[in-house]
């Protein structure tokens, strides 16, 4: 009796089903459940896949990938023959899908611009035409517009001996495309070295701009500025790297033509399958982002007698691409993972390559967790710089 | 005094609106309106929403062309022309948009500058500081000019937007709710600043407003429009108290359509 009194709610020991309607525990309940879930399935199969590998005699972990490849890649950024590693037979691979997904998000962002523009020109046939070819691509899917892009370029373009010259120097036949290209000097590289420098002195030299500007008003002819910084480096390290003038120009030779830089049938193709695709999506995006911005932009840039088209550039697109950005990330990521389709058409992407690699080692899960590895890393890497060019295109509202 | 406000057209009027009609699709905004004012001279519109107000001043300022009736601008005939094609046009008139309409793409003295900018009239240098000094006349501070409209206040961009309104020193000036959105004190400012600024130009004023006080106090003239329609036209030192209360009556829509139709006609003319 020497215990203080409590009121009889306090004292009452709290029974189970106290503590299972109570919402803390149950947050915590259900959390401990999921992961313990997640655990053993996940345990449940590498296991599984471990004991299988094993009867199977396959070994498992990374070291193939030191071994000597055996196969050639009709394609590489960098030397590869078949005696390389199949380290450097994916990474070839990788450069290649990085190839063709860089330069089709280039491709398909101007396209997908100029068909989102025009959807809403005040010219009959213009819109027209631009809704047909949205609508037409849009709606086939990618794969069959692959096959039907491989189909027509080996067929509609002449032999190698007929080769169509569009412009000097340029041929453009059955086997793909072929360009001249300045014959291989350090002058190059320098020039590569100098337009990164360039790059810098210019973010460097805005700075200093606008901090001029804020401080004393003084505006500074920055494009001007831009361009001389960059072009004047550039040459002056081609001049500095001795001025090579010699090109090397495609000629027939034989059946087939010789030097200049191919660019293959395969690469052509899926390029052109992949641009054209996400274009329109891109033109859509683009549309929606112009129809986004408020009418009242275009009748105050009209009621000061600016013209149309300097208004939709200045005044309307900037504000339509704060409206855009976010979807048009979703697009360059689609772009990017749909290059892994490059191995309808045969050309020597990342997953084209993992599967070669696959099937000479036996090594698909090691394979296959390398190319997922990859494409969430570049999809990230899409996904940070879109979400930092979001932030600086962002409005601030106050 | 009472006649119909459609009877001739003077051209000696400065600003000349003859039946002028616009629909958008069967719904007719401005219907067979009549609108005279002479050089120089200040005009309030008022009346309820939808009433054809900011309409009619986009058809002046030739963002809309007319399904009828002619404009007429110091005898010119401007009806049907967008401004892009009458450059001359385009330059003497300003426009303060209702939401201000400043280009969030743009600094703040990119958007009081822009037609000279763009049409080359103006260096950036010289265009700069002429922004800069229109930023004064409409009070705001020369560091504003590196901002971005969205960095503003509101009471700040309606200043912008007005910058950007006489920016090429215009002989008309439209302005659509020039005080809409502000507190009282505030809206008092910006309109003593525009009468200021009207009157050292001599620029002739035509002002949308929902305020009966500011249309009697501060305008020479004033036009009441109802359903498309002028309902009512006459010089602001013509309203007694008895037509005041009408008017504003019809404005706060405790009373419906049209009582007594009447027009001021001054003897040189020109409805007022």
């Amino acid at each position: 009796m020497s215990k203080p009194h409590h009121a009889p709610g306090d004292v009452r020991s709290k029974s189970l089903t106290d503590y299972l309607n109570d919402e803390n525990v149950r947050a915590v309940l259900y959390q401990v459940v999921a992961i313990g879930l997640i655990i053993l399935t996940s345990w449940y199969l590498v296991s599984n896949t471990l004991d299988n590998l094993e009867q199977q005699n396959i070994s498992t972990g990374y070291s193939f990938l030191d071994l000597e490849a055996s196969f050639e890649i009709s394609e590489s950024m960098i030397d590869y023959s078949a005696k390389s590693t199949y380290a450097t037979a994916l990474l070839v691979g990788l450069l290649n899908t990085i190839k063709v997904a860089f330069l089709g998000i280039i491709l398909c962002t101007i396209i997908g611009i100029i068909f989102g523009v025009a959807r809403l020109s005040s010219n009959w046939i213009v819109r027209k035409l631009a809704t047909v070819y949205v609508e037409t691509f849009r709606n086939i899917p990618v794969l069959l517009q692959l096959f039907f892009w491989y189909a027509l370029i080996p067929n509609s373009f002449p032999h190698p001996r007929d080769a169509l010259e569009p412009l000097p120097g340029v041929l453009l036949t059955s086997r793909g495309l072929y360009l001249p290209v300045p014959i291989a000097d350090t002058a190059y590289t320098l020039m590569g070295i100098a337009a990164i420098l360039a790059l810098v002195a210019i973010y460097f030299v805005k700075k200093w701009a606008k901090k001029r500007q804020d401080a004393t008003g003084e505006p500074f002819p920055m494009t001007a500025a831009g361009f001389g910084i960059f072009f004047g480096l550039v040459f002056i390290a081609y001049l500095l790297g001795g001025a090579p003038t010699e090109i090397d120009m495609p000629t027939l030779k034989g059946f087939n033509i010789r030097g200049g830089y191919n660019i293959s049938p395969e690469f052509l193709a899926l390029l052109i399958g992949l641009t054209v695709y996400t274009s329109t999506y891109v033109a859509e995006v683009v549309r929606s982002g112009i129809q986004a911005v408020p009418n009242g932009q275009w009748e105050a840039a009209d009621s000061l007698g600016i013209k149309r088209s300097v208004a939709l550039r200045k005044v309307i697109l900037p504000q339509s691409m704060r409206v855009a950005i976010p979807p048009l990330t979703n697009q360059y990521l689609n772009l990017t993972k749909n290059s892994s389709l490059a191995v309808a058409v045969g050309y020597p992407d990342l997953v084209s390559v993992s599967n070669t690699t696959m099937n000479q080692t036996g090594q698909a899960i090691e394979a296959i967790s390398i190319f997922m590895l990859i494409y969430l890393g570049l999809s990230l890497l899409t996904s940070l710089f879109m979400n930092w060019f979001n932030k600086k295109m962002a409005l601030v509202e106050r | 005094m009472t006649q119909p406000a459609s009877s001739s057209p003077d051209a000696s009027a400065f600003v000349a609106i003859n039946k002028l009609t616009k629909k958008f699709g069967q719904k007719v905004a401005v219907n067979e309106v009549d609108l005279m004012l002479a050089k120089g001279e200040t005009m309030a519109i008022i009346g309820p929403s939808a009433a054809g107000k900011s309409v009619l001043m986009k058809c002046l300022v030739g963002i809309y062309g007319a399904d009828k009736g002619t404009i007429h601008l110091n005898g010119d005939d401007v009806t049907n022309s967008n401004a892009p094609t009458r450059p001359d046009w385009a330059e003497k008139i300003g426009m303060l948009f209702q939401q201000n309409a400043l280009f969030d793409s743009l600094s703040v003295w990119e958007n009081i500058c822009f037609r000279q900018i763009e049409l080359g009239t103006l260096n950036r240098k010289d265009a700069r500081d002429r922004a800069i000094e229109l930023l004064g006349l409409v009070g705001l501070a020369p560091e504003s000019a590196d901002l971005k409209p969205s960095d503003l206040s509101g009471g700040m961009q309606k200043r912008v937007g007005i910058a950007r309104a006489i920016s090429s020193d215009p002989e008309i000036l439209l302005l659509d709710n020039p005080t809409a959105g502000l507190d009282p004190v505030l809206s008092n400012h910006i309109e003593l600043m525009i009468a200021k600024i009207a009157e050292k130009r001599g620029t002739t004023v035509i002002s949308i407003t929902n305020d009966m006080h500011i249309a009697r106090t501060r305008y020479q003239n004033l036009t009441m429009m109802y359903d498309g329609k002028v309902y009512w036209s006459g010089k602001t030192s013509e309203i007694d108290d008895a037509h005041n209360a009408h008017l504003t009556q019809m404005l706060d829509g405790s009373s419906q359509g049209p009582i007594t139709m009447r027009t001021g006609k001054r003897e040189d003319g020109v409805y007022a």
